[in-house]
Formats: structure tokens, C-alpha cells, sequence
């Protein structure tokens, strides 16, 4: 690597043209955004910045605060399914056959490069009440009316007395399932990543010396899987704690996330400051969670070389 | 010992033998697959009720083609990604020899801030580009495609470090002393870049290349921020077709995107694997990219 100055003309060259573009038209529109958050609404489109706090105190009001508290919910909900989901299959696929291998993770990231706002529609059409479970529901009630009648017990309806489709979409429900499909992957990849680093001749002395499937897990498996199972929690967490599409398209109008109130204030209520006030708690959150990946995965290098 | 022996049972250690391992990962596969396989298969379906199997028909290819506003996002969507992918790519170049080659003062700080259109929430980002070209007075109602320039700017922003990082990696193993080989037997800046460098960096650049693609033409938050009534975009008008009603011209229209990520991404995984195969031979890839340059 050589110094900048030895080569002012090439530097300049190749360092311009990138820091330029994310100065004007990333971070310019960053720190425009930030300067709202301390401003005060003046008119349908004019806006003083006079360092006002008042926005952020808004954020505070109850209302809100539970939205952030069910975002939260929501996402350490949705974080704790991938996890308990996807430990299993990263096992699945680092013991596989060297042969699957390649195949099962190719499945596994595949889904990601398919359109988000397609998944999503997907799940709609399986789910809403005219949906093919709801129909593969139907079906079987209408077969098992058919043979409760056939044995004489038809009278007594005891599967009901009409086929009532399952309300699945538009509740709480919906957006964690709806989150759990999206995420999965993000979670699935560092576990496996962690799995297939961590040395087996440790599971086996774990076995050899007597501890069963669950303890060898427990004792050994998840402290050695620690770094990867951080690094899974948090890549799932924060982009499940920012969605928007998820809880716009499949939740109800109890479950809004922050992502839908900032989207609102921008949108329809037309409350700039605001909306730029809340859009920088959820970036500060995130870099939170970021700050905490860092720190657990230099402690964990750092004890590794001690 | 007969031939015929059977398989022994799954030793400890053998996890993905195990029975209950096995339904995991297929139920897993079924849940990640099986709405996306029933909405490209209901596409096909020759009933508006969009349930029942009625036989084959290609009735709403037919009609999403036909239908003339869709086409038009469809469009606006391809020219967004051409002129996203052209500018990411070279911007996303630039930045990766940059941080690869030079030491200068507060780098740490100037990769963390490339890094930053990566980890921070869609929605953010999507309101700063709104708020950005909302005060700036970005001019609107230009000729197209002059009025999809706010949205390809916006896409350009987010899709250049992601092929930063892509290059940057695909750099970690260029071998430096072919460069100053090049430089002692004359070569000028310009000559050992474009004879040197890029042919090694080529398969990293055509990889990035692919990502920025498929980024910008799935993107939808952010373009949903920037985009207004007559520069609509194929996932922002599929986004006002499923708010609206569930129906097979938008499955169609969503097959044609999925395929499309589809073939890109086969494409990219293909030349990934390619380049590893011709990494792993050990023999120079620089001369075989830089006899097909030449």
C-alpha cells in the first residue's frame, strides 16, 4: 500500500469521483434529515431548524413508545424464531454430505435474491381467506363433513355447521410469520458459517467422555458457536426492527412498526420534523446494535489470540 | 460380509442422516418455497379465481403485456438498472482501488461512511432521498427518461458500495509485484491499470455489475420515497396492484421479475464458481482475461 502523496494526480483520480457522490447525494441527504429532527414545522412546506428538542420529546409520548416497544417485540420475536428455526438446519447443512452441501445453501440464499415486495405477495395469496390453505381448509372440512355423514353423524355437525375461513392476515400474527419468512436466511448463513469453522474432534471428546447429544450441544456446540449465533441475532434483528413492507402489506392497523409511522409522517400527515426525528432513533438503535456486534467479535478475537 | 449389507445407522456425529434433522430441513425448504412456487404455478392458471387448477393459459402474460401502464414501469424500471448498474459499477471501482492502494488520513472513518449506505434502514434512506430532492427543488416533470433521474441517483447511492466491497475483495488477491513488473517494463499509469489491473478485476467487476442490476430493479422502499405519479417503477406499480386485489396478471407480472433475478444471478453465481476453479488451477488468470481483452 503506498502513502497518498506519493501519487497525489492518481489518488485524486480514483478518490474523488466515489467520496464526491456520497457526500452529495448520501451523506448531504443524511445530514439534511438530521438537521429537520431539531425543526419546527412553519406552513405546509416550511420548515425552521431552531434546534428544538421538542421532536424527540414527542417521540417519548406513549403512543409511541408503544409502537417502539411492539417493533421491538416483533422483531426480538421474530430474531427468536429464525434462531430456533435455523439452528437446526445449519446443522443440518454442515453435517450434510460434502456433495448437498453447495445445493442445500444455494436453497438456503436463493430466496433473497427473489423481490421482497413478490415474497411478501406471495404469502398473501397463500394466507388471505380466499387463499390455498384456507382452500386445502375447506376442502378437508367439506370431506370430513361428507364422512361424519357417511357413518351417521352427519346431524350432529360436529366439525361445525359452515366452513369458517381462518382469519390469517392482517393481525400481529401475520407480521411475525411474515418477518420469520423474510429473515430466515439472515440467520441461517452465520450459524452455518460458525458450524462449519468449529473443530469436531471436540463433539467427539464431548461424546467419548460420556456427555449426551443435548448436553455436548449445550456445553460445547453453542459457547463455540457463540460468535456466529451474535452475529445471526443482530444481522436478523435490525433489519426486521426497520421493516416496512411486512407490516404495511400483511398486519392490521394495530400492527404498525416504526418503519409504517415514519413513512406516515413523510406521506400522508406531512410532519416532516417528526418523521425525521424518528427515522434517526431507529438509525441510532441500529448502530447500537452494530457498536455491540463489534465489540463481541473483537473480545472474541482477542481471547483467541490470548 | 454379504454385499447386500445394510446401511449402518447414522453415527453420532452424522446429524444430517438423522430422520428428525431431515424433516427439518425439508419443512424449512417447503416453508421458504412453497408460496413463491404456488404464486409462479397460479400464473399459469386459466381461472380468475386463482385457486382451482384449471388448465394451462398464458391469458395473463398476455395481459400484463397488454396492460400498457405496467409496461411503462417495466421500462422506466430496465433504463433505471442499465444507467444504476453503469454508474455503480464505475463508481464502486473507483472506490475499491482507492481504499486498496493508497493510505491517506481518516480512511477508517471514510470506510465506515461507504459502509453506511449498507447497514442503515431502507426507510431512512428512502426519506433522506425524498427530503434531499424535495429541497433541492430537483426539477419535475422532465422528458423521459430525464425524470426517472432523481430515482437513479437515489439507486446509484445505495448499489456503488455494495460493488465497492465486491471489488475490493476480488483486489485482496491480486498479486502487487504485476504491477510493478508492469511499471519497470514502461507501462505508464494508465497503461498498467487498464492492461493489468482490470483484467484481474474483471470478474469482480461483472460480478458487481450483476448485484447493482438486481439491487435497483428489486429495490422498492427507497424508490417508493423518490418516485412520483409518472416515473413509476415495476416493483412501485406491483406494490399499488397487491394493495389493490390479489389477481393473475400481478402473478405473471411477478414471474417475469423472478425469473429475470433468476437468470442474473445464475449468470453471477457462475462466473463466482468460474473464477474459483481458475484460482484454484493456480495458473495466471491475468493472462488469459488480458488475451481476451486484447
Amino acid at each position: 500500500m503506498e502513502g497518498w502523496r506519493t501519487n497525489r494526480r492518481v489518488f485524486w483520480t480514483f478518490f474523488t469521483p466515489p467520496t464526491a457522490w456520497l457526500v452529495l447525494f448520501f451523506l448531504a441527504p443524511l445530514a439534511l434529515v438530521w438537521g429537520f429532527s431539531f425543526g419546527e414545522k412553519r406552513g405546509l412546506v416550511e420548515i425552521a431548524i431552531n434546534g428544538t428538542l421538542e421532536n424527540y420529546v414527542r417521540a417519548l409520548d406513549p403512543l409511541y413508545l408503544r409502537i417502539f416497544a411492539k417493533s421491538f417485540w416483533f422483531a426480538a420475536l421474530t430474531t427468536l424464531i429464525c434462531l430456533a428455526v435455523g439452528f437446526p438446519v445449519a446443522i443440518a447443512i454442515t453435517f450434510a454430505p460434502s456433495r448437498w452441501k453447495p445445493i442445500l445453501l444455494l436453497l438456503t440464499i436463493l430466496p433473497f435474491w427473489t423481490n421482497l415486495l413478490i415474497r411478501t405477495y406471495a404469502l398473501i395469496a397463500v394466507l388471505r381467506t380466499r387463499g390455498y390453505v384456507n382452500f386445502t381448509a375447506e376442502w378437508v372440512w367439506e370431506k370430513t363433513n361428507a364422512a361424519l355423514g357417511w357413518v351417521g353423524l352427519g346431524d350432529l355437525q360436529l366439525v361445525g355447521e359452515r366452513f369458517e375461513p381462518f382469519q390469517m392476515l392482517y393481525n400481529n400474527t401475520a407480521v411475525v410469520f411474515g418477518l420469520v419468512y423474510v429473515h430466515l436466511p439472515f440467520m441461517v448463513l452465520p450459524l452455518y458459517a460458525a458450524l462449519d469453522r468449529l473443530d469436531r474432534s471436540y463433539l467427539e471428546a464431548s461424546l467419548d467422555l460420556g456427555a449426551g447429544q443435548i448436553r455436548t450441544f449445550a456445553s460445547v456446540v453453542v459457547p463455540l458457536a457463540l460468535p456466529g449465533i451474535v452475529s445471526g441475532v443482530i444481522i436478523t434483528f435490525i433489519p426486521a426492527l426497520g421493516s416496512f413492507l411486512t407490516p404495511d402489506l400483511l398486519g392490521g392497523t394495530d400492527s404498525q412498526m416504526i418503519a409504517n409511522v415514519i413513512e406516515r409522517q413523510f406521506k400522508s400527515a406531512n410532519d416532516w420534523p417528526f418523521g425525521a426525528a424518528l427515522s434517526f432513533i431507529l438509525m441510532y438503535v441500529t448502530f447500537f446494535a452494530l457498536a455491540l456486534r463489534a465489540v463481541t467479535s473483537r473480545g472474541r478475537s482477542a481471547m483467541e489470540a490470548a | 460380509m454379504s454385499a447386500t449389507t445394510r446401511r449402518p445407522p447414522p453415527g453420532p456425529l452424522e446429524y444430517g442422516r438423522r430422520a428428525w434433522m431431515r424433516l427439518t430441513l425439508l419443512a424449512t425448504f417447503v416453508f421458504l418455497y412453497a408460496p413463491i412456487a404456488t404464486l409462479v404455478a397460479f400464473s399459469f392458471n386459466d381461472s380468475r379465481r386463482n385457486i382451482v387448477w384449471r388448465g394451462f393459459t398464458l391469458k395473463y402474460y398476455e395481459k400484463a403485456w397488454n396492460n400498457d401502464s405496467l409496461l411503462e414501469a417495466f421500462t422506466n424500471s430496465l433504463t433505471i438498472a442499465f444507467a444504476s448498474t453503469l454508474a455503480s459499477t464505475v463508481l464502486g471501482t473507483l472506490a475499491a482501488v482507492a481504499l486498496w492502494r493508497f493510505r491517506f488520513p481518516f480512511k477508517g472513518p471514510h470506510e465506515a461512511a461507504m459502509a453506511l449506505p449498507i447497514v442503515i434502514p431502507e426507510i431512512c434512506m428512502g426519506v433522506a432521498m425524498l427530503v434531499f430532492f424535495a429541497r433541492i427543488g430537483w426539477p419535475t416533470g422532465l422528458p423521459w427518461p430525464l425524470n426517472l433521474g432523481a430515482i437513479t441517483i437515489a439507486h446509484i447511492s445505495f448499489s456503488f458500495p455494495f460493488v465497492a466491497v465486491v471489488v475490493r475483495a476480488r483486489l485482496a488477491s491480486f498479486n502487487r509485484e504485476l504491477d510493478e513488473a508492469a511499471r519497470d517494463l514502461g507501462a505508464s499509469e494508465w497503461q498498467a491499470f487498464r492492461d493489468v489491473l482490470v483484467p484481474w478485476m474483471s470478474p469482480g467487476l461483472v460480478a458487481g455489475a450483476l448485484l447493482a442490476f438486481t439491487l435497483s430493479l428489486d429495490d422498492f422502499v427507497i424508490t417508493f420515497f423518490t418516485s412520483g405519479p409518472d416515473t413509476v417503477t415495476f416493483p412501485v406499480k406491483v406494490y399499488s396492484m397487491v394493495r389493490f386485489s390479489v389477481t393473475p396478471e400481478v402473478n405473471a407480472a411477478s414471474t417475469i421479475l423472478i425469473a429475470i433475478t433468476l437468470v442474473i444471478t445464475s449468470v453471477a453465481l457462475w462466473m463466482q464458481g468460474r473464477t474459483a476453479a481458475r484460482r484454484a488451477d493456480g495458473s495466471g488468470g491475468v493472462t488469459e482475461a488480458g488475451s481476451a481483452d486484447g
